[in-house]
């Protein structure tokens, strides 16, 4: 019975982003970095910050607030470069805060109505309840292909 | 012994035939009764036959082998080389290549057997032997040196056990022979030959000796001959038939052993053994530095070692920013700079390749299309030893591919046009490659009927790239950069008309990949010429930093022509584009800030410091803030997220850890 609830559960990093709680699937990230400098890149879209330099790699960092229409980032001791990786390429991802490493099982992950007009939502796999909050889960691979 | 480790060894000799005897064909349509040439045709040919069957490849065996009867009968004199004739054996080498490629590819040749070529071969050996009544068979020629064959079994000597074995074999009535086996001095895998003929020995009999002994002759410790001795119950003949119908089998020599001679030879021939012994000594010492000098290196282990540089020389770059360094530590910089430097040479070296590589497949090319579009092409090289980063040299192959079948295709007139205006019936397609600084300059040029601008623009009116107005503006040499826009190549109407839209845009995208660029120059009537320009190096680069407001930003010096301080009051403006005058070049002015949405403040300068840099024949003076000096840059990526941004070629990571990005001069110009 054990091994089956490990199957149907994975892991997600929770952030935070103003007053709301996202889960990032941790199979994706690469690591998690401090605010570093970033360069900024001239003709790309608003929400990505620049480039940063990755421990000799440069690499594409994005801004999910700008990305979901929140307010401009203010940095401080709390923010976080995520690093994640799909398809061979890294991107970082800034963030308000890291909270915790959770094992969300997935029959407490509720898929969302596709059919809201939100643009948002292309970017949310679902919500799951942990604990008393609500997190929405990242879909990075959405997220990643918006970037054109 | 396993032969799938020669499979590498295979593939690369066999390419490396290939095209040799490409090329001996091509020159040998040229000069077709050149001996030396069908000989060493033959020989290629017969030395391919071998390594096919060595490898087991019955199929490329076949084909060889019966393109090894043809032109042995061109040897012979009974057939004349005609273009039919090469036309075939073209073919054939296309088949050979097609299955060496699947053998890249699968490990094993492909199922195809190329009936109808193997009949057209046999057809023409048929037509014309026939009618000629040969004699027979071809005296190999490598027999007639027999003389320099020794008798070397003979100075094997048995042990008591060996000698027992031997006299055991004689009351049982079998035979016993020792055979001295020469292998062609130019075989390329001597002990995979070594060990078909021991394979071809046990099917017949039972080695019982052999000298070197067979761990030697495995490693290829062996010079082009060794000896067995074999305890067998077949004749001489058949012993004589079976090996000399290996491939790359030069002589074999044998004698029936006998004990008691054993003996006496012995002792005649230890002193000429040892001499023997000596002699071949000092032969492998020669040897042995042609199989070290070269080492066949993983790409991606260079470009390991390459990074290694790149952070090095990173690291170089941050130390020498440390303010408050005493005159010591500054000095122990310059040494670490020097070894940098000389590291990052020497790594980038290993990396070149000849761009012979890539050029050596265009004569066939030229050949064909000569053929297939019925004009007289000649083709000029030039430079071919002129050394390319081995990524560009495995990229530009096909971009070339296309200048040349356009020169060819559409640049040259028909013959008869030819005439008509006075010119040479035959035309002319260059390709040269030279070194200018710090690029590589590689041209392709035809002395054909040049790029008639206005058919370029009236097309271009005519499908909506260009308005009316706009193509009255425009000079005859953006005109023909028409030429490389995708939504030129893609119109059936006007490749068919001018015929240069054909993939030239592709062309371009590749060459700029590739940080180049191509430019054309054309003469109506005169001809046209394609100029690619590639860096040398890829990776690190000589970079100006400047500022842009705060930003900072680097422009590769090779573009550099020099650094300028403009007052305001010289700069004019023509078609309300900001010019200044320069030697009697009217330069544009780019405003880099605004260009590159640089948020500054508004100041009141009296002068601009301006970067003139060239593109082709092209400049462009670029305004900057502030120069912050000369460095060697290490070229990285901004990765797939960011790379349609066509302004910044790349980025680079300073001595502090910052990014800074690349201008792409390119783009900016």
């Amino acid at each position: 019975m054990e091994e089956t609830t490990a199957i149907g559960s994975k892991q997600f990093i929770i952030v935070k982003l103003g007053k709301e709680l996202y889960g990032i699937d941790i199979q994706y990230v690469l690591n998690i970095d401090r605010m570093t400098s970033i360069t900024r890149v001239p003709k790309s879209p608003s929400y990505i910050k620049g480039v940063m330099n990755l421990r000799g790699d440069v690499i594409p960092v994005m801004s999910l607030r700008l990305k979901f229409n929140l307010n401009e980032d203010s940095y401080d001791n709390n923010t976080r470069i995520i690093i994640i990786k799909i398809e061979g390429h890294p991107i970082g991802i800034i963030v308000d805060a890291v909270r915790e490493v959770i094992e969300i099982s997935e029959d407490r992950i509720e898929v969302i109505d596709r059919d809201s007009t939100d643009d948002q939502h292309h970017y949310i796999l679902g919500v799951a309840r942990v604990e008393s909050d609500l997190v929405s889960l990242l879909n990075l691979q959405g997220l990643i292909d918006s970037i054109r | 012994m396993d032969i799938s480790q020669y499979l590498e060894i295979f593939i690369e000799e066999s390419k490396e035939h290939l095209q040799s005897l490409n090329e001996s064909l091509l020159e040998l349509e040229k000069v077709p009764d050149n001996v030396e040439l069908i000989n060493e045709v033959f020989r290629v040919a017969h030395t391919l036959k071998g390594m096919a069957g060595t490898m087991g490849f019955k199929r490329m065996q076949k084909l060889t082998h019966d393109m090894e009867n043809v032109l042995s009968e061109i040897r012979n004199g009974n057939i004349k080389v005609n273009s039919e004739l090469l036309d075939v054996l073209f073919r054939c080498l296309d088949n050979l290549e097609f299955y060496i490629d699947s053998i890249i590819d699968s490990g094993n040749e492909s199922a195809k057997d190329n009936q109808e070529l193997l009949q057209k071969l046999s057809q023409i050996l048929n037509n014309d032997v026939a009618e000629k009544q040969v004699a027979a068979a071809v005296q190999p020629l490598e027999s007639t040196a027999a003389s320099t064959y020794e008798r070397k079994h003979l100075n094997i000597t048995f042990t008591d056990y060996e000698k027992n074995a031997i006299s055991k074999a004689y009351e049982q009535k079998f035979n016993v022979y020792s055979l001295t086996i020469y292998i062609n001095k130019n075989c390329v895998l001597k002990s995979a030959r070594a060990f078909i003929i021991f394979r071809t020995l046990e099917k017949l009999g039972q080695v019982i000796k052999s000298y070197p002994i067979v761990q030697d002759i495995e490693d290829e410790k062996f010079e082009d001959f060794f000896s067995v001795c074999v305890i067998t119950n077949s004749d001489k003949s058949v012993f004589l038939k079976e090996l000399n119908s290996i491939a790359e089998v030069e002589e074999v020599l044998i004698d029936t052993v006998s004990i008691e001679e054993q003996e006496e030879i012995i002792t005649t021939n230890k002193k000429v053994h040892n001499e023997g012994v000596k002699k071949k000594d000092t032969l492998q010492k020669n040897n042995k530095p042609k199989t070290n000098r070269t080492v066949r290196v993983d790409i991606e282990r260079l470009d390991t070692l390459m990074n290694l540089v790149s952070e090095l020389i990173i690291i170089k770059n941050g130390l020498e920013t440390i303010e408050d360094a005493n005159q010591n530590f500054i000095e122990q910089i310059e040494y670490l700079e020097r070894i940098t430097t000389n590291l990052h040479d020497a790594v980038m070296k290993v990396r070149m390749v000849p761009i012979e590589r890539v050029f050596n497949r265009f004569p066939r090319l030229i050949r064909d299309l000569s053929r297939k579009l019925d004009k007289q092409i000649h083709l000029a090289m030039s430079g071919e030893d002129t050394e390319l980063d081995r990524t560009v040299i495995d990229e530009i192959g096909d971009p070339l591919l296309h200048l040349l079948r356009n020169a060819a295709d559409h640049g040259l007139e028909t013959t008869q046009t030819r005439l008509r205006n006075g010119k040479s019936e035959e035309g002319n397609v260059f390709l040269r490659a030279y070194q200018d600084g710090n690029n590589v300059v590689i041209e392709v040029e035809d002395d054909g009927q040049g790029i008639d601008s206005e058919l370029i623009k009236s097309k271009a009116i005519n499908n909506g790239v260009l308005s009316l107005e706009e193509a009255e503006n425009l000079s005859e040499q953006d005109c023909i950069e028409l030429l490389f826009r995708p939504s030129f190549s893609t119109v059936d109407q006007i490749s068919d008309v001018s015929g240069r839209g054909v993939g030239l845009d592709v062309v371009k995208t590749k060459i700029e990949a590739l940080g180049g660029d191509i430019e054309v120059k054309t003469k109506p009537g005169e001809g046209s010429k394609f100029i690619i320009r590639l860096p040398l190096s890829l990776a690190i680069i000589q970079a100006l930093m400047v500022n842009i407001g705060e930003e900072k930003y680097a422009i590769p010096l090779n573009t550099i022509q020099n650094i300028e301080d403009v007052k305001l009051s010289d700069i004019k403006f023509v078609q309300n584009q900001e010019v200044y005058h320069l030697r009697g070049h009217v330069i544009p002015i780019v405003r880099l800030d605004s260009i590159l949405d640089v948020r500054k403040e508004e100041e009141d300068k009296e002068s601009l410091t301006v970067v003139i840099v060239n593109k082709g024949e092209k400049q462009a003076g670029f305004v900057v803030d502030s120069l912050l000096g000369q460095q060697e840059i290490v070229i990285k990526t901004l990765g797939k997220y960011l790379s349609y941004i066509k302004l910044i070629s790349g980025a680079t990571i300073l001595g502090d850890g910052e990014v800074a990005l690349i201008l792409d001069v390119n783009t900016l110009v």
